[in-house]
């Protein structure tokens, strides 16, 4: 039973009113005005009111436009023939093939039964010494790289999801100025990689509440390849973007905002995207990278704040560089003590080491004397910035690690480097110790 | 009859829901949305003339105005009986694994399983005797739950003295079988089972009294045990920004604590994190008891993408099954991570009901329900004479790592310990990354209050010479100055920074603490004299990388001795050289 409606109580912001009945919550609708044919859907019911939004937004539309409730929510297409293909945000075609109507599933699931999750164990490599021995990125992690404008963060994205060994990648694009876009799509098809890779793409020209829709639209179809086996990457670009949009809509409906006046549930609503990465017991698996832009470069705005409670870690991209401080990816023990035994150690001495450096820079800075171990350790900080912080380095994690050793050798003793003695007689390079 | 009470749906705002009833509405009782066929648990949660206001513990998706919701008369409650440990629960009690095996890789939207085994038959010996007068929490016999004996009590809501009318004799029972008949003051009769239920948000009394928490609970955290100790029975607070380790502390601490029980509450934090403790859990053992670690654990958990309402509960559920336990006389420990997402959650609802809001938009009942929840801590006790105990740990989550905002300040006035880790620690890899200058404990050690002022002591010195450095330069301070700050520097190192992830250094009991802070305390006290701070800078890596290699062995071990042995040499090679 489709019911049609024609009379428009209220239209504020992208949010239209109408008067109707035995609609569901969430339900979808078609609204039909001089502009075209939009989708919108019911994000609150109070007595005979339906709220709806309007997925390409209220502009032209009138109080006797026509309403007509669909009887289900917003779908998707899952088939084979979404790989290579590019959408909008309401999973219209943005590229010139046709448009997909088979095996429509719903999107924003369930979510999963945390007991049908199992400890993610296989580390994703990247080639990025700073990724793979200080913060090994791994199957199944939600991880966002937390940046400001201006950096080169899709750039980095884009190098993670080319090196990356994965089946199938999922960008979603939300707030996207149209050259980034192009630039996704160039590059991915330069390297080959389109044939399977999906887009979903919203740009900063397109509606706002077909931003809303990109990580619901990425991860549902992410999940179903999931299930039937297959590693699934989706990149999100940029989150803060998506909640500047819940935002948006937030406001119009009159919500009491809580922080900066972002909604009170913006964690929750964070979380259920983000969570939506897992391995499956027998199955595939969903990782999920994202970029979150901090205003500001504030880490404290509620957006990065409220991603890295949820997330598992983050990276800080600062300067065209991935920051040790502060980047931190917290799956990483569950894979890198399957590496190499000196791993671990490895990775905690390089960080306290080059901790020391930045605090003796800060000595320097301030005109005071340098004492020998000083000078170490500013030897042993500008090594450690261009062999391995640099983001045109491009080594296997075993190379980095024996880098790391030879950094060390050439600048400290053995003993100043406080690593255990057992790794150290195995890996000490031996120019060194025959000294 | 209760049950047919019933209203109809006339708006849907997120996970609230309003309905219009003719009845009449009980305040926080459950009720169920009839969605065809689906029926969504739900609480009442405010009235107003003829409508009530619900909060939906599932997706409201697709409710429409006018479905039917019905009443149940009954207030939130977990069910309680053997069979609860080692079983991992939702905020509502539904068993995670059963619906799994049940529904496959998904939660079903108003899905819901029984939480205790019906089936099952357990091994009942009674422990009183018809015409025995007893009172609420009394123990009328008991059972085997793993290695515990589990008590089966008079139930906890009944008042004054009840006789024992019948009593079950040795033998198995379901949990659902009358195992006696009590005759209440009144002359009524009660039939009792092996399963009792209990509102959630109503805490379980039926003891003889509260007592003030005086003896430490040893968590094997040197930096907890030794500067900033937990009590038994006490409460204490994790804030700390994301990334500081809250979550591998707690984890370390749901291992290695020295209780009986240990209740987990996931309350709106990541699923990865509970499926840790989940797979880990069942193949860790328990040194103290030889069996797996599961057994002693109930885990509650409602990640954050799991529906809100249900996340508010979960804290309670868990509290209530922590109280159950403790009126066996057991002491139990109960963690939640994090208390942040408990208030949010009540924040998020809140802002449907269209309160005035607070600070930061949280509710004005913010301070009244976290200090309602933390004294809700405690050790009884019982009329028997035992003692049992809860303990409550709750880790923050401050928006940007900033301590003044409401949930940690609230969390604050009613906690007897704060463990506030700090950005700085874990940036630098100093984990535990609890600030140890910051920090404070109202309980005391189990290491003499001398010692433990000694160990303070150069920690602030050590701290203020490294703040002095900062602006005067290492040049500007004197080499006495310098080697306070490398002692402070020593003890952190090597003490109160310990590795999770060594098997030996990860915990550290009681004994052995003593021990090694009498060396340390040695140490500190020792004068010094270097000829410069280069050789005092040398001399103090040495023997940090000797300490290091002394946490890795295990205690009274030949390789212990060994590297102890080594550095009393050395630390006696440094006075001779002095002199």
């Amino acid at each position: 039973m489709q019911k049609v409606y024609n009379q428009i109580i209220q239209i504020a912001g992208d949010v239209i009113t109408v008067e109707a009945e035995g609609v569901g919550y969430r339900e979808l609708a078609e609204v039909r005005s001089k502009q075209g044919l939009s989708l919108a859907q019911v994000i609150r019911l109070d007595g005979k009111k339906v709220y709806l939004q309007v997925l390409t937004g209220s502009r032209g539309i009138s109080t006797d436009d026509r309403v007509r409730f669909l009887n289900h929510p917003m779908l998707v297409p899952f088939t084979e023939n979404l790989l290579g293909r590019i959408f909008t945000g309401s999973g219209e075609p943005r590229d010139r093939g046709t448009s997909l109507t088979e095996n429509l599933i719903p999107i924003g699931g369930p979510s999963v039964n945390p007991s049908e999750r199992i400890v993610p164990k296989n580390m994703i490599r990247t080639g990025i010494p700073m990724i793979d021995v200080f913060n090994s990125l791994v199957v199944s992690q939600k991880l966002p790289i937390f940046s400001i404008a201006g950096e080169p963060y899709n750039e980095l994205l884009a190098r993670i999801a080319l090196q990356a060994e994965v089946d199938l990648i999922i960008l979603g694009g939300m707030g996207l100025k149209y050259d980034d876009y192009l630039f996704f799509r160039d590059t991915l098809e330069k390297q080959g990689a389109l044939s399977h890779s999906i887009l979903f793409i919203h740009t900063a020209s397109d509606p706002t509440v077909e931003c809303l829709l990109v990580p619901d639209l990425s991860l549902a179809v992410a999940e179903q390849f999931a299930l039937q086996g297959k590693k699934v990457l989706v990149l999100l670009t940029d989150m803060t973007n998506f909640s500047d949009a819940l935002k948006e809509i937030a406001i119009t409906m009159e919500q009491i905002p809580s922080n900066r006046g972002y909604p009170g549930d913006l964690y929750s609503q964070l979380a259920a995207r983000y969570e939506k990465a897992v391995d499956f017991k027998g199955a595939g698996s969903v990782t999920i990278l994202a970029v979150t832009t901090m205003p500001g470069d504030d880490v404290t705005h509620p957006v990065p704040d409220n991603t890295g409670y949820i997330t598992e870690g983050q990276f800080y991209l600062r300067g065209g560089r991935i920051e040790p401080f502060g980047s931190l990816s917290r799956l990483k023990q569950q894979v890198n003590d399957k590496t190499r035994s000196d791993h671990r150690a490895m990775m905690d001495r390089m960080i306290q080491l080059f901790a020391d450096y930045r605090e003796t820079l800060e000595k320097r800075s301030m005109g005071f004397q340098m004492s020998s171990w000083d000078m170490k350790l500013l030897k042993y900080g500008e090594r450690f910035e261009k062999e391995l912080m640099d983001l045109s380095v491009n080594i296997p994690l075993e190379q980095a690690l024996d880098r790391c050793w030879k950094i060390l050798a050439d600048i400290f003793d053995p003993a100043e480097t406080g690593i255990k003695e057992a790794l150290v007689r195995e890996y000490w390079p031996v120019a060194r110790t025959e000294k | 009859m209760e049950t047919t009470r019933a209203g109809k749906v006339t708006g849907v705002n997120g996970n609230m829901v309003a309905v219009e009833f003719t009845d009449k509405v009980m305040q926080n009782e459950v009720a169920f949305v009839v969605v065809g066929e689906e029926r969504l648990k739900s609480e009442v949660i405010r009235i107003k003339g003829s409508r009530a206001d619900l909060q939906v513990f599932e997706d409201t998706a697709n409710i429409r105005i006018g479905d039917k919701v019905e009443f149940t008369g009954e207030l939130l409650s977990v069910e309680l009986g053997p069979g609860l440990l080692g079983r991992v629960f939702d905020g509502l009690q539904n068993p995670l694994p059963e619906l799994a095996q049940a529904y496959g890789f998904f939660l079903k939207r108003g899905a819901y399983l029984k939480p205790l085994d019906e089936n099952r038959l357990w091994n009942f010996s009674p422990a009183v005797k018809v015409g025995d007068h007893l009172r609420s929490g009394a123990k009328l016999g008991s059972v085997a739950e793993k290695i515990f004996d589990h008590w089966i009590m008079v139930p906890f809501q009944h008042c004054g003295d009840l006789e024992v009318i019948e009593i079950a004799s040795s033998g198995d029972y379901r949990i659902g079988q009358t195992i006696a008949t009590l005759k209440d003051p009144q002359g009524k009769e009660h039939t009792v089972t092996m399963k009792t239920t209990w509102p959630v948000k109503i805490p379980i009394k039926a003891y003889h009294q509260k007592l003030k928490p005086a003896d430490p609970l040893i968590t094997k955290i040197r930096l907890i045990d030794t500067l900033v100790p937990v009590a038994i029975g006490g409460t204490f607070c994790t804030p700390g920004p994301f990334g500081a380790g809250k979550t591998v502390l707690q984890h370390l601490l749901s291992r290695h604590a020295e209780v009986d029980i240990v209740v987990v509450a996931a309350c709106g934090e990541r699923a990865g994190e509970v499926v840790e403790i989940l797979q880990e859990f069942p193949h860790l053992v328990d040194p103290r008891t030889n069996r797996a670690l599961i057994e002693r654990t109930v885990i509650i958990c409602n990640t954050s993408s799991m529906p809100v309402a249900a996340r508010e509960s979960s804290v309670y559920t868990a509290v209530t099954i922590a109280e159950y336990y403790r009126q066996m006389g057991l002491h139990v420990l109960l963690l939640a991570d994090s208390t942040s997402r408990w208030a949010q959650a009540m924040r998020e609802m809140s802002g449907r009901l269209e309160e005035i809001p607070g600070e930061e938009a949280f509710p004005a009942y913010l301070e009244t329900r976290i200090a309602s929840f933390y004294e809700r801590a405690g050790v009884v006790q019982l009329r028997n004479g035992q003692t049992g105990s809860v303990t409550i740990g709750g880790a923050v989550s401050p928006a940007g790592g900033n301590f003044e905002e409401p949930v940690t300040q609230a969390t604050l006035k009613v906690v007897g310990a704060f463990h506030g880790l700090s950005r700085g620690r874990a940036d630098a890899r100093r984990y535990p990354a609890i600030d140890p200058l910051e920090s404070w404990s109202k309980y005391q050690s189990f290491i003499e209050p001398a010692k433990v002022h000694k160990g303070r002591a150069i920690l602030k010195k050590s701290n203020s010479v490294h703040q002095m450095m900062k602006v005067v330069g290492e040049e500007g301070t004197s080499l006495t100055e310098f080697i306070d700050y490398l002692k402070g520097e020593f003890f952190d190192a090597v003490y109160l920074q310990q590795n999770a992830f060594d098997k030996v250094d990860e915990s550290t009991t009681a004994d052995r603490q003593k021990y090694v802070v009498d060396l340390i305390i040695q140490i500190i006290e020792q004068e010094f004299q270097f000829e410069s701070k280069e050789a005092a800078r040398r001399f103090f890596l040495e023997l940090r990388q000797k300490f290091l290699n002394w946490n890795a062995a295990r205690f009274l071990s030949e390789e212990f001795k060994n590297v102890e042995q080594e550095i009393r040499e050395r630390l006696t090679q440094a006075a001779a050289t002095v002199s």
